[in-house]
């Protein structure tokens, strides 16, 4: 990343799942590549969500569920963000999601989806894509 | 050479006793020449130090075994965890596992469930019936046991915050069944000291939580007394990225917390401490998790021994359920996962595990197909009746490795626990965060040495392949959601709502006082008052946890 650029990611776990083992995963190597990185903490609404994401004035938003609610919830977030005025934060997710659920969810706003055994490098990279498009707009 | 005395003395009493009662499962256990498998193999020359840290099995410290016969006597419980969509659904697959030859049940509820809240709640959206079944009221609990006997089969329920009402609602079943409360079988997981720091499944604050934890141990003391009251679990600990000997500190420093509460609410060691029931993870280390079995079985029997007194041999014992490790299972190549699944499943039985759960081949992409759910019962069928690991008991005692694993295990675990005791406690712990930072440093590192390629996951970072083919799924159609919600709304027409309201109200009250929660609970259950309704009540009093992030 530039040097003179310090992007800035929230990682949230909407929805009702607890497993957070690969949000915090995520959360830290993105701090350690760099980033500055705001976790919500598990069981958060969409709409908690977008607010956060909105006060900590973030570049881009990843979500994570391994509770098969994806599709209700990743899309909601995109929503929610448009709602709370910041439809231009690219939202990126993760988790236990069948392959034939990605497309749709791409269709429906989400930059990015990545499955179990993606190599952190990549998901380095397309966090540091989607902020860069973003501030360049 | 002549035997030694306390072989002699074990042989004579425990094992005597045990066998009389329960005969083992054949009459000689023999090779395929023919030739007998012995039942327990000791070291030639038996010394103090064999005596004092592994005993015989049945036999304090419990190293080598709960039961004096162990898997030659009975096999473990083939219990299979599953649960999904509505109570009908769930039911069918619980008579199709019936079917099978699984031997006990295993309930998975939905998150909503989980949680405390209705189908119809603004915060179920989209998690209904999605990982479990969703259970609103009494009438749900009457088709998921639809023609399933509850005195012949015993249940296992994946429920902690809300353990409460569920168990209420499954001892209405069964005494709609004719099943007197005496004579339900089963275990309720109720461990909330795990779900802050691994689980995620919390609704109130520790000290409420660990009153609604006291109040079951004494109300099942009395009520169903065939009842495991809580199931102390390391599974989730691990899967959430600790390491072994954490699994094992943290869970016991939390049953000791629940033993603790318990005292001294005023209830009697020796009647409660029989019915504390426990559930470990088994990951792809075969040694270090058939010694880290041994080693908590050890430490939880000095503990309940040194530290707290107990007197009878039961609440000594640390009786345990295993699951094989989810996180391990990789969404790639899935059939490779079938021989992890056996490898953890391995370690579960030659570790003297009561019970076990393995996963299936499928569920890095979603809940398991009934065939990959079949493949993982025939797993630890081939394990029980090919195998012959449960020959004979605790085989690998007196590895060199093996034992000194088992004692660093409890050495390294006890000093945590230790640690834990000297922060201040549990609840202290995890309210500053210690422990949840314990195991996310040790997940993180877990997960680098996985990134820089240090540890090869076959088929994820080495031998990779393109995979074409994309393994069959099962879905839970999103129509769930709402006819979930339409069956509520009729249970809602058709109860006596001014006396749903009137139990509901008195519920509040005695949450407010000291009494004991669980004779108000079953009464609004019985009415058809819901889970949702009930934990509302609950939340009002109580107030709600947060997690700090």
């Amino acid at each position: 990343m530039g040097s003179t650029q310090k992007y800035r990611v929230l990682i949230g776990k909407p929805g009702l799942d607890g497993h957070d083992r690969g949000a915090k995963f995520i959360a830290r190597a993105l701090r350690d590549a760099g980033f500055e990185v705001v976790y919500t903490g598990i069981r958060r609404s969409p709409e908690e969500i977008a607010a956060a994401a909105v006060q900590e004035d973030v570049d881009a938003v990843g979500l994570s569920s391994l509770s098969g609610a994806h599709m209700r919830l990743f899309p909601a977030v995109v929503e929610a963000l448009a709602h709370a005025g910041a439809p231009e934060i690219p939202v990126l997710g993760g988790g236990v999601i069948p392959e034939e659920d990605i497309v749709a969810l791409k269709a429906a706003g989400i930059v990015e989806i990545f499955t179990p055994g993606t190599p952190i490098d990549t998901i380095i990279s397309a966090y540091r894509d989607a902020c860069e498009k973003k501030s360049t707009g | 050479m002549a035997k030694h005395p306390k072989l002699a003395e074990w042989e004579e009493n425990e094992l005597a006793k045990s066998l009389s009662r329960f005969p083992e499962r054949k009459a000689k256990f023999t090779n395929h020449g023919g030739d007998e498998i012995p039942r327990l193999a000791t070291p030639e020359t038996i010394d103090e130090h064999y005596l004092d840290n592994l005993g015989f099995p049945g036999q304090y410290p419990y190293t080598r075994g709960v039961q004096p016969t162990m898997h030659r006597g009975r096999l473990w419980t083939m219990r299979q965890y599953a649960g999904f969509s509505s109570a009908a659904e769930s039911n069918k697959r619980y008579r199709y596992l019936l079917d099978q030859g699984t031997t006990g049940l295993s309930v998975a509820f939905d998150l909503p469930t989980q949680i405390g809240y209705d189908s119809d709640d603004q915060m179920s959206i989209g998690e209904v019936g999605k990982v479990g079944v969703a259970i609103d009221s009494l009438a749900d609990m009457e088709t998921l046991f639809d023609q399933i006997p509850l005195d012949k089969v015993s249940t296992s329920m994946t429920i902690n915050s809300p353990a409460a009402v569920l168990l209420a609602m499954y001892v209405a079943v069964g005494e709609k069944q004719g099943v007197a409360p005496k004579d339900i079988q089963g275990t309720i997981q109720n461990d909330i000291l795990k779900e802050y720091v691994a689980r995620g499944t919390y609704i109130f604050p520790p000290k409420p939580s660990l009153r609604l934890i006291t109040n079951i141990f004494q109300w099942c003391g009395q009520n169903t007394p065939a009842f495991n009251t809580i199931s102390i679990s390391g599974y989730h600990i691990r899967e959430a990225g600790s390491t072994a000997a954490q699994e094992v500190a943290f869970t016991l420093a939390n049953g000791c917390t629940y033993v603790q509460t318990a005292l001294d609410a005023g209830l009697e060691l020796d009647v409660f401490a029989r019915r504390l029931a426990f559930f470990f993870n088994a990951s792809s280390d075969l040694l270090e998790e058939v010694a880290k079995f041994r080693a908590a079985r050890r430490l939880w029997a000095r503990l309940m021994k040194e530290r707290f007194g107990a007197k009878n041999k039961a609440s000594l014992m640390l009786r345990f359920h295993t699951q094989t490790a989810g996180n391990t299972l990789t969404a790639q190549q899935i059939d490779n996962n079938i021989v992890r699944v056996t490898i953890q499943a391995l370690a579960a039985v030659l570790g003297g595990t009561q019970s076990l759960h393995t996963n299936s081949k499928d569920e890095a992409h979603s809940l398991p197909t009934e065939e990959s759910v079949r493949t993982a019962l025939r797993t630890q069928q081939v394990l029980a009746h090919e195998s012959g690991v449960v020959d004979t008991i605790d085989p690998l005692a007196g590895s060199y490795y093996i034992e000194s694993l088992t004692d660093k295990i409890e050495r390294d675990a006890l000093a945590l626990i230790d640690k834990i005791e000297e922060s201040g406690g549990v609840v202290k712990c995890i309210e500053d965060g210690f422990i949840q930072r314990q195991i996310e440093n040790a997940a993180y590192q877990y997960q680098m040495e996985i990134e820089r390629g240090e540890r090869i996951i076959v088929g994820v970072n080495k031998f990779q392949i393109q995979e074409e083919k994309k393994p069959p799924l099962l879905r839970v159609a999103p129509e769930v959601e709402e006819s979930q919600i339409a069956k509520l709304t009729e249970v809602k027409n058709n109860r006596n709502n001014e006396q749903v309201a009137s139990l509901l109200a008195r519920l509040e009250t005695a949450a407010q006082g000291d009494d004991n929660l669980m004779p108000f609970i079953y009464d609004c259950v019985k009415e058809y008052a819901t889970l949702g309704e009930i934990c509302n009540v609950l939340r009002k009093v109580f107030g709600e946890y947060k997690d700090r992030g």
